[in-house]
């Protein structure tokens, strides 16, 4: 298991204390254009959770290509490049020019842009066509059937799976009962998405196998155990890094601990466990009945 | 150097209608005037960055308005709870200069008063809303106070150097006065130190990360007009003239509807900040 930050969660060469404290640093999603991201007021807090409407902010392909990844270079720590775009040859273009990284996370699923991209699979099969680099399928929870999504972009050439990426959502201002976002909507994320995020990863995993990134409200390493017996190799922290830039360091004690109380000798031994028939105490319950 | 640390609470004092919470400083750097904290606040997801006011020996100290849940929590505090604590963040007042003056609006005089002993004997005007948020002055003694109607903006000799922290409108009315005036900014904030996008501001025509390259911001002619969309659409949507509004930081702040304030206050600019 591998512990990273979720995209547009951490800034490495900000913070790169933060990021070397990570297995791997994945950089907020780069498009072939610069981009400013939307107007503030750009974020929101609710119960439970956080909503963002950064609008995928960066510096646009050329930039993050001479200056930027020079620079997270210098970190010395695998980097995974998020990509974005609005059509199958922004995405595939900005993987040809990328080699020696760890691993491209292809974001298809930022609820915060209004030309959202269309038809996972197309980007995935132009993507596999450009490089042969690990590519990685950032799924949103809100499609009514992820698995189906899963399914076709893991037949379309997809090494990994992202799960998941922010929902939308809105909040408003107790008052005067307008939206706090400029955008009026964003992203909702912390922890009242891990729920979500589980059953989506639990899902993916049984329709294609295909190594995952589990991500969504992780907040404490009980929460990263989870979403490994889901079907999770790998976990990323989100919001957690906001309140908590030592949450890394945390998480992993938390995650040993959470280990030992599960019975196993360390956290990748529960890997896909909940799936596993007759296990879950209801189940027991109902036979002694 | 920023640290995290769990810092146990000293004392909480009324100040006014604000209150001063005091915390035990552990290792914590106090760093320089202007730089902002985030504070855990108690069952909250997000921290509030709040600027600090005083570092008296052994001690934080941040002024509160409690304007929303977040820094309702840290008002209700008590001495000997414990909350997380962050930095210091930011980059704070620049402190070489020859004729400096303080000026201060409402919960924007938070930094103030450390600033003060950073730049002995430097005079300060204070402006409130009402007289019993004057009480507040009484953290900056000498402190020259004024109450709304009457706005900070008149007791400005422009030929100071000016450090000021205040509303957004208050800001602005200062940097057309003063255009080389030091000015605190404060934006929502969820993280503090550039991890997520949330607080950006136009500088330069591009949006930038204000706890990046803020909260203290120099010359006003680097923010974009449009720092705040939200208070550029209640002046448009007001009979008021937009520069009307802007010599009037307190009332304005007084219009605003509780969670925006919340997540405004402190920030950047002195305290509060992420919702």
């Amino acid at each position: 298991m591998r512990l990273l930050n979720a995209s547009g969660c951490l800034d490495a060469l900000v913070a790169p204390d933060v990021a070397r404290r990570l297995d791997g640093f994945v950089t907020k999603t780069i498009t072939p254009l610069p981009r400013e991201g939307n107007a503030p007021v750009r974020i929101a807090e609710t119960a439970h959770g956080m909503l963002n409407a950064i609008g995928l902010a960066n510096p646009g392909r050329a930039r993050f290509l001479d200056d930027h990844l020079p620079r997270l270079r210098e970190l010395d720590l695998p980097l995974w490049i998020s990509v974005g775009g609005f059509c199958a040859a922004d995405y595939a273009d900005t993987c040809e020019a990328l080699d020696d990284v760890a691993a491209i996370e292809l974001n298809l699923s930022c609820p915060n842009v209004d030309e959202a991209a269309d038809g996972a699979a197309e980007i995935v099969a132009a993507c596999r066509a450009a490089t042969a680099l690990p590519l990685y399928a950032k799924l949103s929870a809100a499609h009514p059937d992820v698995a189906a999504v899963a399914r076709a972009v893991a037949d379309a050439g997809a090494d990994g799976l992202s799960l998941v990426n922010t929902l939308r959502g809105a909040a408003l201002d107790p008052r005067t009962l307008r939206p706090v976002l400029a955008r009026t909507t964003g992203g909702l994320s912390g922890p009242s998405l891990k729920p979500v995020a589980l059953a989506a990863v639990h899902a993916c995993y049984a329709a294609t196998g295909l190594p995952i990134v589990g991500m969504g409200g992780v907040t404490t390493g009980q929460d990263v155990l989870e979403l490994i017996a889901c079907g999770a190799r790998d976990v990323a922290l989100g919001t957690v890094l906001f309140s908590d830039p030592d949450a890394p360091d945390r998480i992993r004690a938390e995650l040993a601990a959470a280990a030992r109380r599960a019975g196993v000798a360390g956290p990748d031994d529960v890997y896909a466990r909940a799936h596993e028939p007759g296990k879950s105490p209801h189940t027991r319950r109902k036979v002694t009945a | 150097m920023p640290r995290r640390e769990r810092r146990s609470v000293a004392a909480v004092e009324a100040v006014g209608p604000y209150t001063l919470l005091r915390l035990a400083r552990g290792g914590l750097d106090p760093g320089v005037p202007g730089q902002f904290f985030m504070l855990e606040a108690p069952g909250r997801l997000l921290p509030r960055a709040l600027s600090l006011c005083l570092a008296p020996p052994g001690e934080l100290a941040f002024l509160i308005d409690a304007v929303g849940p977040g820094t309702q929590a840290l008002c209700e505090l008590t001495a000997g709870e414990e909350i997380h604590v962050f930095g210091p963040l930011g980059n704070g007042y620049r402190l070489d200069v020859d004729r400096p003056l303080l000026v201060g609006g409402g919960i924007g005089i938070a930094p103030l008063p450390y600033l003060a002993e950073a730049l002995p004997g430097a005079p300060a005007v204070l402006g409130f809303r009402t007289a019993a948020h004057a009480e507040a002055a009484a953290l900056l003694p000498g402190a020259e106070v004024c109450i709304d109607p009457t706005f900070v903006t008149e007791l400005i000799d422009t030929g100071c150097d000016v450090l000021a922290c205040g509303p957004e409108p208050m800001l602005r009315a200062v940097a057309a006065l003063c255009p080389d005036a030091q000015l605190a900014w404060e934006a929502p904030m969820a993280c503090g130190y550039g991890a997520c996008y949330g607080c950006v501001v136009e500088i330069g025509g591009e949006l930038k990360r204000l706890c990046v390259e803020g909260p203290v911001l120099v010359p006003l002619r680097q923010v974009h007009a449009g720092l705040s969309p939200a208070i550029t659409r209640r002046a448009a949507a007001s009979s008021v003239a937009p520069v009307a509004l802007a010599t009037s930081a307190p009332c304005v702040l007084a219009s605003l509807g509780a969670r925006d304030r919340e997540t405004r206050q402190h920030s950047p600019k002195g305290h509060g900040a992420a919702a």
